[in-house]
């Protein structure tokens, strides 16, 4: 020690303890105050604020009553964001420190919130719950909620892609039902595109979706980044050939060259036999019932995606939202009874009658009959066989990339594997800082090991 | 009574300029100082999570900004933007201006609201409004092209045409502030000028080229600067319109930034997108006020 520093230092102990004497004591002087107004034995209530987003967080305003009816002196404050802005405001009210105490989140976001340490693990809430089972989900969608070992959410509702198609043009082109392999599915969109007029096609795929490519990349076996998340494999075999299926079908004119945006109307479109096939989501089985013409209502129907070998090879996304709790609550026992209140097959099924969300639990399906519809079945199969896009918090750029190639591509003639090659090194470049952090955390635990 | 001395009255004036540089340099130097040095970081959603995820990367930021390909289709599409829109909103509001100001034209109040009414409505519903009027099959511009034997075009959909559609949305929708400046100009040039040329025998073309535009120089000078510099900062129009695409065509580079700072929280990537085009912006208006001189000598 210099001499100077043991001069200075009675002097910035003093300081430091005054600092640190505030420190301690403010917050204590706030906790004091605030649990005067939060003591519950003497008749103040809990407030809990929950976050949803578009539809559903207006929806859930009318199953809270219940809920404060059991649980005397809770309230829950819901607030409703729309979808657009929902990830924006999560992010600030962390970075902010106002985050909600529970709130619905996308379960492709939960690898990124995870990261940066706002929500809390449940493991340990959900060994002594007994409203709670991970047996009682959906296995492929329970996992998109785990990072590693740790459990971030608890599944709400659930998403996922399935074909939606008229089932008048496809008897017209000799097809009795959906064919469940990539190779019939192709000569089925090619009668179909045969018997279809001029600017009709057999599917529309919008260019603007990143699911499609995606998927399809996924059911030739592609896990599109490597083990840990540290490389782009889109470049390797079985992504080159999910894509060349997807690129070929508007090669080959299967498919218009078309975004979402371009298409005023597609439940017009679909009505007028524009395209006989759709992939999307489950929120569309009511958009198709109320939106379609009612002498089209019989001429529709859905079907698991088709895979590269038949069904077990046919899987899809595993979407949907989750409730996660966050770790700054300071009720994180009264948050978990909401999250259990709202798991229950009861809740969950007026969930469903509220929204037409498909429910996260299997018992709920039978409750509701959902499993024994005909158009939601297509679901309750595909909900079987659904994987998890790779659980980094760079996914949805990465997806962005992915379409841009596609549309290099489809629009502007680029060769597939220069495409792809280029597409790789730019996921590599968005992953590097990934790799970095990867890399300390592992010399940091190696060198904690060599210390012992 | 004494007269204050100069040192009191400079202490008078810093006491009356404090609050105006307080505020300026909270809310403007600082984040502008801020997101300089945000440049040089990786500054992103980890370190949003931990401080001690940043790391100083020097140029890095730039160096990849400028091997990056969407970012040279961005510029490419910011200028194409200034230099075709910016020149055509000019000659829109100065014709207009000349039109509104004209001696036969009556009802002047009526036309120059109608005029300036696009540049007070809500972009975003003028955007929508647009979006139908652009569609390619029940689109009013297309059915308008159609009665002329002209094929419809995908104003929206088509890379090439998109930032056309872009370019005159914007022209629609800034006229009519500059054509209110240029009025304003008009309005200023005595009218013993316009006189005196036509004793002279000028025509109406002449009386325009050697009247009215020399004497609209500094006002016409004012305006095209500021509509360069707004114009280098296109973002809402794409953003409503097209969300940069198709094929990026009409990604901006404030629209890319955007993206990048607020939508993958790339903060240090975006903030050194800001700064080229701060620096571009800067060497356009150098070469304009260059120009200008050249001009004048």
């Amino acid at each position: 020690m210099t001499p100077k520093s043991l001069i200075l230092s009675p002097f910035a102990e003093f300081t430091l303890s005054a600092v640190e004497g505030l420190r301690v004591t403010i917050p204590l002087v706030a906790a004091l105050l605030i649990s005067c107004g939060r003591e519950r034995s003497d008749g103040k209530e809990v407030t809990l604020r929950f976050w949803a987003f578009g539809r559903e967080g207006e929806v859930l305003q009318e199953l809270m009553p219940e809920f404060e009816r059991q649980n005397p002196g809770i309230r829950v404050r819901v607030q409703q964001i729309p979808w657009t802005a929902a990830h924006e405001k999560l992010l600030t009210a962390y970075v902010g420190d106002a985050t909600p105490d529970l709130a619905q989140v996308g379960n492709t976001w939960i690898p990124e919130f995870a990261a940066l340490g706002a929500l809390e693990p449940l493991d340990r809430w959900l060994a002594r719950s007994s409203v709670i089972d991970s047996a009682a989900y959906f296995t492929g969608i329970w996992n998109t909620n785990r990072i590693g070992d740790t459990l971030f959410g608890i599944p709400w509702y659930v998403d996922t892609r399935v074909i939606f198609y008229r089932m008048d043009l496809l008897a017209r082109a000799g097809y009795r039902e959906m064919p469940a392999t990539w190779a019939e599915w192709r000569k089925c969109m090619e009668a179909v595109k045969r018997r279809a007029g001029p600017d009709h096609y057999a599917i529309f795929l919008p260019t603007n979706e990143w699911a499609q490519p995606y998927v399809l990349g996924m059911q030739a076996g592609s896990s599109l980044l490597d083990a840990q998340g540290r490389h782009g494999v889109f470049s390797d075999a079985p992504f080159r050939r999910g894509f060349d299926f997807y690129l070929d079908l508007y090669r080959s004119g299967l498919a218009p060259a078309l975004g979402n945006i371009d298409i005023a109307n597609i439940y017009q479109e679909f009505a007028r036999g524009r395209f006989a096939m759709y992939i999307t989501g489950p929120w569309n089985l009511g958009e198709f019932s109320r939106r379609l013409p009612p002498e089209l209502q019989n001429a529709w129907s859905t079907a698991p995606l088709p895979g590269p070998t038949g069904d077990s090879s046919g899987v899809s996304l595993a979407g949907g939202s989750s409730l996660a709790m966050f770790r700054a609550s300071k009720h994180k026992e009264t948050v978990w009874r909401l999250v259990e209140y709202l798991s229950t097959t009861q809740q969950q099924a007026r969930f469903y009658q509220l929204t037409g969300d498909l429910p996260s639990r299997i018992e709920t399906w039978h409750v509701t009959g959902l499993a024994d519809e005909s158009r939601a079945r297509a679901f309750w199969l595909q909900l079987h066989r659904v994987r998890p896009v790779p659980k980094v918090p760079e996914v949805e750029l990465i997806a962005t990339r992915v379409l841009e190639s596609a549309e290099l591509v489809i629009r502007g003639g680029k060769p597939v594997d220069v495409a792809l090659r280029e597409l790789d090194r730019d996921v590599n470049t968005i992953l590097e800082k990934r790799r970095w952090m990867l890399d300390r955390a592992a010399s940091a635990v190696s060198l904690r090991d060599t210390a012992r | 009574m004494k007269a204050p001395t100069s040192a009191e009255q400079g202490g008078a004036a810093w006491l009356f300029l404090t609050p105006a540089l307080a505020l300026i340099g909270l809310f403007f130097f600082l984040p502008v100082a801020a997101s300089f040095l945000l440049s040089f970081t990786d500054f992103d959603i980890y370190a949003i999570a931990d401080l001690a995820n940043v790391r100083l990367v020097g140029l890095r930021n730039y160096t990849r900004l400028l091997e990056s390909p969407i970012f040279w289709v961005a510029l490419k599409n910011t200028f194409y933007f200034v230099l075709v829109g910016g020149p055509l909103t000019m000659a829109v509001s100065l014709g207009a201006a000349l039109l509104v100001n004209a001696k036969l034209v009556r009802f002047k109040s009526l036309f120059r609201t109608l005029y300036f009414a696009p540049f007070i409505t809500t972009l975003v519903a003028v955007a929508i409004v647009w979006r139908y009027l652009y569609h390619r099959q029940y689109g009013l511009v297309n059915y308008a092209l159609g009665t002329v034997g002209i094929h419809p075009i995908d104003w929206l959909g088509d890379p090439h045409w998109a930032m056309p559609a872009i370019i005159l949305l914007a022209v629609w929708k800034n006229f009519g502030y500059n054509m209110l400046i240029f009025i304003a100009g008009l309005q200023a040039i005595p009218e013993e000028l316009y006189e005196a040329a036509y004793l002279d025998g000028a025509g109406p073309w002449r009386r325009f080229r050697h009247v009215t535009l020399p004497m609209l120089g500094p006002t016409l000078l004012f305006v095209s600067l500021i509509t360069m510099i707004g114009f280098f900062q296109l973002f809402a129009e794409p953003y409503v319109m097209t969300q940069g695409g198709p094929l990026r065509s009409t990604t901006s580079l404030v629209l890319l930034m955007y993206e990048e700072g607020f939508r993958w929280w790339r903060m240090g990537y975006a903030a050194a997108v800001t700064f080229v085009l701060f620096v571009v912006i800067l060497i356009f208006m150098l070469l304009q006020r260059r120009l200008r001189q050249g001009e004048a000598t």
